[in-house]
């Protein structure tokens, strides 16, 4: 039981997933290494700059604080999964017609956990959405363009003109 | 930055989760891990053994019992934040889980963890000192019950020792006197603080009795800020006593000069907050 190396079993995007992983392996690097998921990317690999974000079990976390082993029987989405599914088509969108992006390392794990908090409801403050985004680092954008790509993206599902 | 290799146990019981750790002297304990799991891929600490207590439903309760609100060590921080339970009867631990980390942090992090882990600028170890509460521990021997005031004993130190394992806190519940305050200054919303303050007293008519001011991000645990609480509840110049209170070292946030004028500032924040009678 206290084993280096565990049998895991989970669903990523959907399809249910089944390897042998070494104990240390974060999650982030099995879905990148193991399933050759590379939407999801590693930066700081200590909790800081959120380009690692996941969804597992429905709530958005740090792929590199989590790791792979304590994944058995979780059900996890990707960007891949969120993107083929069409769920954020609006937001991704939304954030081209915007140049919310330029490099686009820090994205995927922008648009998930800007979807997270479109997914509450409403129209959030752009001072909540500020907050909401203050653990996922831009180092181009200056964020200015994310914080007016989320809040035209809670407008429009609100059905109000941006 | 990745972790040096380690063994993985996941724990079915609190019982069976301190077997585990008996069995390997190098163990830690995996709640949350959004402390741990950073320490181990920068190689800060490299144990030989995990035990992922995550399964432990019993550690996931939050309850209202004679007076005093138990928060199981298991609660997450985001779960923490949705309680109608903590709103109404923690309000100060409700008025601080905002300022912890990022929403996908809150979503993984535990108060227990916070709490054992101790960091010197976080929240919520101030806000159990603050409130005077205390923490549940369990061992091989059975259950014991710490104090706060006695719990931080210093630079990421506390009464935990080997074979301990922090199963809950508790703090007293809010009654209609109950007044309290909370104000934090980070660079960054969610990082840790420059300097925070969280505060608690009883509305006496009008006055203030029971001030208990613990400031976090300016010494090696949360301190208290006796001198202050002093003149407070005397009506004297609480502000002006925190030099006696306060001796903030440099760091890399502030120089200790610019935390001590901070913790003043941030005193006078929580003061507004404590006159007021709580809605």
């Amino acid at each position: 039981m206290s084993e280096r190396f565990h049998h895991i079993a989970l669903s990523v995007n959907g399809e249910e997933v089944r390897e042998r992983v070494d104990a240390r392996k974060t999650l982030v690097d099995f879905l990148r290494e193991d399933l050759g998921l590379t939407g999801s990317h590693v930066g700081c690999e200590h909790g800081v700059c959120g380009a690692c974000t996941v969804t597992l079990d429905g709530v958005i976390v740090r792929g590199c604080l989590t790791l792979a082993v304590q994944c058995d029987g979780a059900s996890v989405e990707t960007i891949e999964g969120a993107s083929d599914a069409g769920t954020i088509a609006d937001l991704q969108e939304a954030f081209r017609t915007r140049n919310a992006l330029q490099c686009g390392f820090c994205t995927p794990g922008m648009l998930l956990t800007a979807a997270a908090l479109l997914a509450q409801g409403g129209v959030p403050s752009r001072a909540t959405i500020r907050a909401h985004l203050s653990g996922n680092y831009c180092r181009c954008t200056g964020y200015h363009a994310i914080v007016d790509a989320v809040e035209a993206v809670a407008r429009a599902r609100a059905g109000e003109a941006s | 930055m990745k972790p040096a290799p380690f063994g993985f146990a996941k724990a079915r019981s609190v019982d069976d989760a301190i077997a585990l750790m008996a069995q390997q002297p190098d163990a830690r304990l995996l709640a949350g891990g959004q402390s741990l799991i950073a320490t181990l891929n920068m190689r800060l600490s490299a144990p030989k053994l995990l035990v992922d207590i995550n399964a432990l439903d019993e550690l996931k309760r939050i309850s209202l019992k004679d007076g005093v609100v138990e928060i199981g060590a298991l609660v997450r921080h985001a779960q923490a934040e949705r309680s109608a339970e903590i709103a109404r009867h923690a309000p100060l631990i409700a008025l601080a889980l905002p300022h912890i980390a990022h929403p996908a942090i809150r979503n993984r992090g535990t108060i227990g963890g916070s709490i054992a882990f101790a960091d010197p600028a976080a929240e919520l170890p101030a806000c159990l000192l603050a409130l005077g509460g205390e923490v549940e521990i369990a061992n091989a021997t059975g259950r014991r019950r710490v104090a706060a005031d006695a719990f931080f004993t210093g630079l990421f130190e506390t009464a935990l020792g080997f074979g301990d394992i922090l199963t809950a806190i508790r703090v007293p519940a809010a009654t209609g006197e109950k007044r309290y305050g909370f104000a934090e200054l980070a660079r960054r919303h969610g990082d840790y603080a420059m300097v925070g303050l969280a505060a608690a007293a009883r509305a006496d008519g009008k006055v203030l009795k029971d001030v208990r001011l613990a400031f976090f991000g300016v010494d090696a645990t949360p301190v208290r800020a006796q001198a202050a609480e002093a003149e407070i509840e005397g009506g004297g110049d609480a502000v002006a006593a925190l030099a006696d209170d306060l001796d903030p070292h440099d760091d890399v946030q502030a120089s200790g000069a610019a935390k001590k004028h901070l913790a003043g500032v941030l005193l006078r924040r929580a003061m507004t907050q404590l006159a007021e009678p709580r809605p």
